[in-house]
């Protein structure tokens, strides 16, 4: 443990600037019990030389193959500590298969990555730092080569864990930074404390919406075991059913995994094949994840576009036009996606109530983001099919049709209920 | 008469606009006890271990070490699958149950290597309409294994079976299978309660629909069909394993919501002198187990939606399933398989679509819960 006297190591990476500071504990709906539950048993000292040890690693290009890359490539502190992009690229220019999901409130995910394939922050950054297509780095041993060259992580490690660098404590150096990027403190925190004016009505309307009819809160519900809005479950939500035959692909993979199954052939499949669009069946081999992601949570989403787990969204209106019409129908399809009637207004409302989940520190990005995403959501919505979301016409061409219950305002309200027909 | 119907979603959003107003109203002390009590829960139901605090949890399949060996010993073994009480309504008046019909024959389709055959459980139409059994016919028609068809009441009480015979043929029929003698009964007949009401087919049919409804009679196997059985079974000898499938359950679990057969006891005598009987039943749309003397009784899921377990009369092998989640259609519902081993006993995967499968080993029941306990699910049941 690192005394206070002990003089602070230099370290030669950028530190990320300003926006990758750590946050603050006292933000509004700060949940202070549940972060301290939710660390692991052996990183729960987090004194500030582990942190900045942490930071200066997280920055750090050496710990790529190339020199090139650092978990800040597609971790940018500047983008909401995602890559903005749809999928990332790794060393050598070269892309996967999955969008790059931020750090910020990591620590609240039951299970990390899409498919839950990692068991918390430490454990994560064994993925992408052995991927040949991320930062590429042979093994461990490599690792801790490169480290224990550079003298300031000498005396670093030293100091902070009282021995020479290695891997496992490099990775919890950098989870211990990890944990410092927690953002609460929006305007919806606020008004849940009881500021009624904190949220617009409009956004206010959407919040109704998100708990209501938009159905939102079935998965993105928030409460104090879910203060990042996730179910921490995972869900088929027909991302990818019109490009994958699942069952096809399912029985390849398990052909595959026989042969294997250890979490560094997981990570490659996911990263690196088109049995990523597997996602969560690939750890767990039951046909019920097929296709199934982790729920996301929903905070600052005005910095991590475009969304979904292959990035294929572009805004928040396409999101929700997804959800709207059903999602896209395949064997796996989750029972909560069913069409929901929304119309334009209410749409607008609830991206709106979505813009109220920005922490203070990406409040600006965040705005300009909204104003681009408003003016598109106008001309381009590749997504929307309202016929399906109104229940006027079957979803996606099963050959299904019908209204829903009462979901839609397609439906012919006057009809009578088939269940009260000669009842008493 | 047309009525406007209010759904459950639509109560539910006005209720939740209410609570949301309620919610305004609290200030902040009463709001964070609000969240203390709920955290608490959680911490105490053990549902946050260290680093994770995913909310499910599943019941597990035991695992089946000595399986592959009796089967290559054995003569017997084979599986088969079955999709239970579907429930459909005319294509036009609602899809969800389609939906869900479709899933389970997809299911079923993926399976591979694929069963022998496929039971269905009963209960194919809501409302017993040949429209509706015409729209089941062609969904499960898309199955590639051999369909073998059992009746229920929703199936049967709006024309007494004329479109269910048309469409499938007589609803109580033998056959032998590996070794195997199977049996399909039509269990849901009930006392004539309609005529002396002078109720129409709709409404006898609306009658039989009701689950909690004192005014139809039990259901029972019946005198006619008591007799055919007991013909059908003189010719097998006791050493062969019996299967027998039931709409209803063939004991008594409980009697106001006709999850229950009035003359299941005449029943089980049949049945008693055979050394190795499952009786498989759908009705009750839930995990369902029990052990009476020499038989084993397994009830089937529905893919439609899961009952509640009854009040009283749960008999006491069963592990219950978890409270299902009531924004998910598919939870609480799904299919499943029966492997029958080689000793003519049947393992049942309950094959939940949104949690993990859970089997019960036929030693399991026959132990009388000593051997092969399934995994109790953490969650409180309904």
């Amino acid at each position: 443990m690192a005394t206070p006297e002990a003089a602070p190591a230099v370290f030669t990476s950028n530190d990320g600037g300003k926006m990758a500071d750590p946050e603050p504990g006292d933000q509004a709906g700060f949940p202070h019990d549940l972060y301290r539950w939710v660390l692991p048993l052996d990183n729960l000292e987090r004194p500030p030389e582990k942190i900045a040890l942490g930071r200066a690693l997280f920055f750090d290009r050496r710990l790529s193959a190339d020199d090139k890359e650092s978990c800040s490539t597609c971790h940018d502190p500047e983008k909401g500590f995602t890559d903005q992009l749809p999928t990332s690229m790794g060393i050598h220019n070269q892309f996967g298969k999955r969008n790059a999901p931020t750090i910020v409130n990591a620590n609240f995910n039951s299970l990390q990555f899409w498919d839950g394939r990692a068991a918390n922050l430490e454990e994560q950054i064994h993925g992408p730092t052995f991927n040949p297509i991320e930062l590429g780095m042979a093994d461990e041993k490599t690792v801790t080569e490169k480290l224990q060259a550079a003298p300031e992580y000498q005396r670093a490690f030293i100091s902070v864990f009282g021995h020479p660098p290695n891997y496992t404590d490099m990775a919890k150096a950098i989870a211990s930074y990890e944990r410092t990027q927690v953002a609460f403190d929006s305007p919806f925190d606020k008004f849940i404390n009881g500021a009624d004016g904190a949220i617009t009505d409009q956004q206010k309307r959407g919040w109704s919406l998100f708990n209501g009819k938009g159905r939102c809160m079935s998965c993105h519900g928030w409460n104090p075991t879910q203060p990042t809005f996730s179910d921490n479950r995972f869900h088929n939500i027909g991302v990818s059913a019109h490009k994958s035959d699942f069952v096809e692909l399912a029985r390849k993979a398990l052909r595959v995994i026989a042969e294997g199954g250890d979490p560094q052939q997981i990570d490659q499949l996911a990263i690196q094949t088109d049995m990523s669009e597997l996602g969560r069946f690939l750890v767990t081999k039951q046909p019920h994840d097929i296709g199934s992601f982790r729920t996301m949570g929903l905070r600052n989403l005005f910095v991590t576009e475009p969304y979904f787990h292959d990035g294929s969204q572009a805004t928040l209106w396409d999101t929700i036009d997804h959800y709207n019409k059903g999602g896209v129908q395949n064997p796996y399809l989750d029972g909560g996606i069913v069409p929901l009637g929304l119309s334009e207004q209410e749409i607008d409302d609830i991206v709106a109530f979505l813009k109220s989940l920005t922490s203070p520190r990406y409040a600006d990005a965040a705005e300009r983001e909204y104003t681009a995403q408003v003016a598109r959501s106008k001309t381009d919505r590749p997504q929307r099919d309202v016929d399906a979301a109104m229940g006027i016409k079957g979803r996606n061409d099963t050959g299904l049709s019908g209204p829903f219950g009462d979901i839609g305002p397609g439906q012919d309200q006057m009809k009578e209920n088939p269940a009260l027909i000669g009842g008493d | 008469m047309a009525i406007r119907h209010k759904s459950v979603e639509t109560k539910y959003m006005e209720e939740r606009d209410a609570v949301l107003k309620g919610l305004r109203r609290l200030d902040r002390r009463s709001f964070l006890k609000v969240l203390g009590a709920t955290m608490g829960a959680v911490a105490a139901k053990g549902l946050m271990p260290p680093h994770s605090f995913q909310l499910i949890t599943l019941a597990n399949a035991a695992p089946d070490k000595d399986f592959e060996t009796k089967s290559a010993e054995g003569k017997r073994p084979f599986t088969f699958a079955y999709i239970s009480d579907t429930h459909l309504y005319e294509r036009t008046l609602n899809q969800r149950f389609v939906r869900a019909a479709v899933k389970a024959v997809e299911d079923v389709n993926a399976l591979d290597p694929q069963p022998d055959f496929v039971l269905f459980g009963g209960d194919l139409a809501q409302l017993g309409r040949r429209a509706e059994l015409e729209l089941g016919k062609q969904i499960l028609g898309e199955l590639k294994a051999p369909v073998k068809m059992m009746v229920g009441e929703h199936d049967w009480f709006f024309d007494m079976g004329e479109a269910w015979r048309d469409l499938f043929g007589p609803p109580n029929y033998s056959f032998n299978w590996k070794g195997v003698h199977v049996v399909t009964l039509m269990s849901v007949h009930e006392k004539d309660f309609w005529t002396a009401r002078k109720m129409t087919p709709e409404q006898r049919m609306q009658t039989v629909a009701g689950l909690d409804n004192g005014i139809q009679s039990r259901f029972e196997v019946g005198e006619d069909q008591l007799a055919w059985l007991e013909d059908d079974l003189d010719k097998v000898p006791h050493s062969t394993p019996l299967l027998i499938f039931s709409h209803s359950p063939l004991y008594k679990y409980y009697r106001n919501w006709n999850f229950w057969t009035e003359d299941c006891d005449q029943v089980q005598d049949l049945l008693r002198p055979y050394y190795r009987t499952t009786v498989i039943h759908g009705h009750t749309h839930q995990m369902l187990f029990n052990q009476i003397r020499n038989i084993s009784f397994y009830g089937m899921l529905s893919t439609a939606w899961p009952w509640p377990y009854a009040p009283q009369g749960l008999p006491p092998l069963t592990v219950q399933m978890n409270r299902a989640d009531p924004f998910d259609q598919f939870d609480g519902v799904g299919d499943g398989q029966f492997e029958v081993r080689p000793d003519g006993l049947a393992d049942k995967i309950y094959n939940l679509w949104d949690r993990n499968p859970v089997t019960v080993k036929a030693t399991y029941l026959t132990s009388r819960g000593q051997l092969d306990k399934p995994s109790k699910p953490e969650f409180a049941s309904y």
